[in-house]
């Protein structure tokens, strides 16, 4: 009944959202936005900031928003439809990418592809460290810890990343309770 | 090349992926995935993954699950794929709706959004270590140092559509590289 046609519709919106998210979901979210806000009326504006927040503090893809509003619109069914919507098609495309990339290694082509992508991959990777630093509001000593982090990750491999996690975070705490904040 | 005489179990598989989701706050999941896969357990090798890197970005998806997908699909063709997909996603689904339930009292502390900050800053740092490898392994080839530079230039500062930079310096990047023709390092 209507909760089929909720999660009909949760499919609806998130399958070809996620055929056409180029660069990760962050392009899509305007897009999510639009759909779950004016036109289905699935949340408020201000749900949506909000779940935006929680899916950034939440680990993983950072992209679990959709999870966020199939929770909210129907539940657990539609927290699963809609998580699966919005990643099953994209990674199936991505399957059949890898698949025939296998089966052609150690071709001259394939060399040259794979020789050739990977310097692409490393910019896209960095233009990535930039944009992360732009929306975390990161000043210069999310620079430092980040490098710092780098820095004793490669001096001592055997670290638990974990560990230097803990230690920005309580840096940045500490930062924050003596009201140094503009330093950040 | 990379050691696939024995391909991992997928429970295995499943298992590191499972733990990269978990572990993953803040970001950083490409630089757990190098670690997990490239640098521990060398199952796959460096090109493998930066190639694997640049296709998963380009493709539409998040990032880090056409990774996962890719690098599974490596190791284990479908299942393997199965497991890192699943495996990646799992925790993650279950602390996302368990931080929604609780995130009004989560906003009322005051520290919680400095923490988060923090703890992001320390992931990006995992991500610098494998940009920082790409990079090192660009600067014996000056075509590849170009392609890596104006990739990350026109996308990171110039903000050119993503799209539209690989459309064009992935061909001359491959082009180059199919003529220079070198026997691959590693």
């Amino acid at each position: 009944m209507k909760d089929d046609n909720v999660l009909l519709a949760l499919i609806a919106v998130f399958v070809p959202f996620s055929l056409v998210s180029i660069g990760g979901a962050p392009s899509v979210f305007a897009g999510f936005q639009h759909q779950a806000v004016d036109v289905h009326h699935w949340v408020t504006a201000r749900e949506f900031v909000d779940m935006f927040a929680i899916s950034r503090a939440a680990p993983g893809p950072g992209s679990l928003l959709a999870t966020l509003i199939g929770w909210q619109v129907a539940g657990w069914s539609g927290a699963i439809v809609a998580t699966l919507a919005f990643y099953v098609p994209s990674s199936l495309l991505c399957y059949g990418v890898a698949y025939v990339w296998r089966r052609h290694r150690g071709k001259r082509w394939h060399t040259a592809l794979e020789q050739g992508l990977a310097p692409v991959g490393i910019g896209l990777v960095l233009a990535g460290i930039i944009a992360l630093f732009r929306v975390s509001g990161g000043g210069v000593l999310s620079w430092l810890v980040a490098f710092g982090s780098a820095g004793l990750m490669t001096w001592r491999p055997k670290l638990h990343p974990l560990l230097i996690f803990a230690v920005g975070g309580a840096i940045f705490v500490g930062l924050h309770a003596m009201n140094w904040d503009h330093l950040v | 090349m990379a050691d696939t005489s024995k391909p991992p179990s997928i429970v295995v598989i499943f298992g590191i992926f499972f733990r990269i989701g978990l572990f993953s706050f803040g970001g950083g999941l490409s630089g757990w995935v190098y670690r997990e896969i490239v640098i521990r357990r060398k199952w796959l090798d460096e090109d493998e993954f930066m190639s694997g890197l640049a296709v998963s970005q380009v493709l539409p998806g998040a990032n880090i699950i056409n990774l996962s997908v890719y690098v599974g699909q490596k190791l284990r063709g479908a299942p393997g794929a199965c497991a890192t997909f699943l495996g990646l996603i799992c925790a993650p689904f279950f602390a996302v709706i368990g931080i929604a339930s609780i995130y009004s009292t989560l906003r009322e502390l005051s520290f919680a959004e400095a923490a988060m900050d923090g703890i992001a800053a320390a992931a990006i740092g995992m991500i610098l270590i494998v940009a920082g490898r790409g990079v090192q392994r660009a600067v014996p080839r000056l075509e590849a140092l170009i392609a890596l530079f104006v990739t990350f230039v026109a996308v990171g500062f110039l903000h050119y559509s993503l799209l539209l930079v690989v459309a064009i310096v992935a061909p001359l990047s491959v082009l180059a590289a199919w003529y220079r023709g070198a026997p691959r390092e590693g």
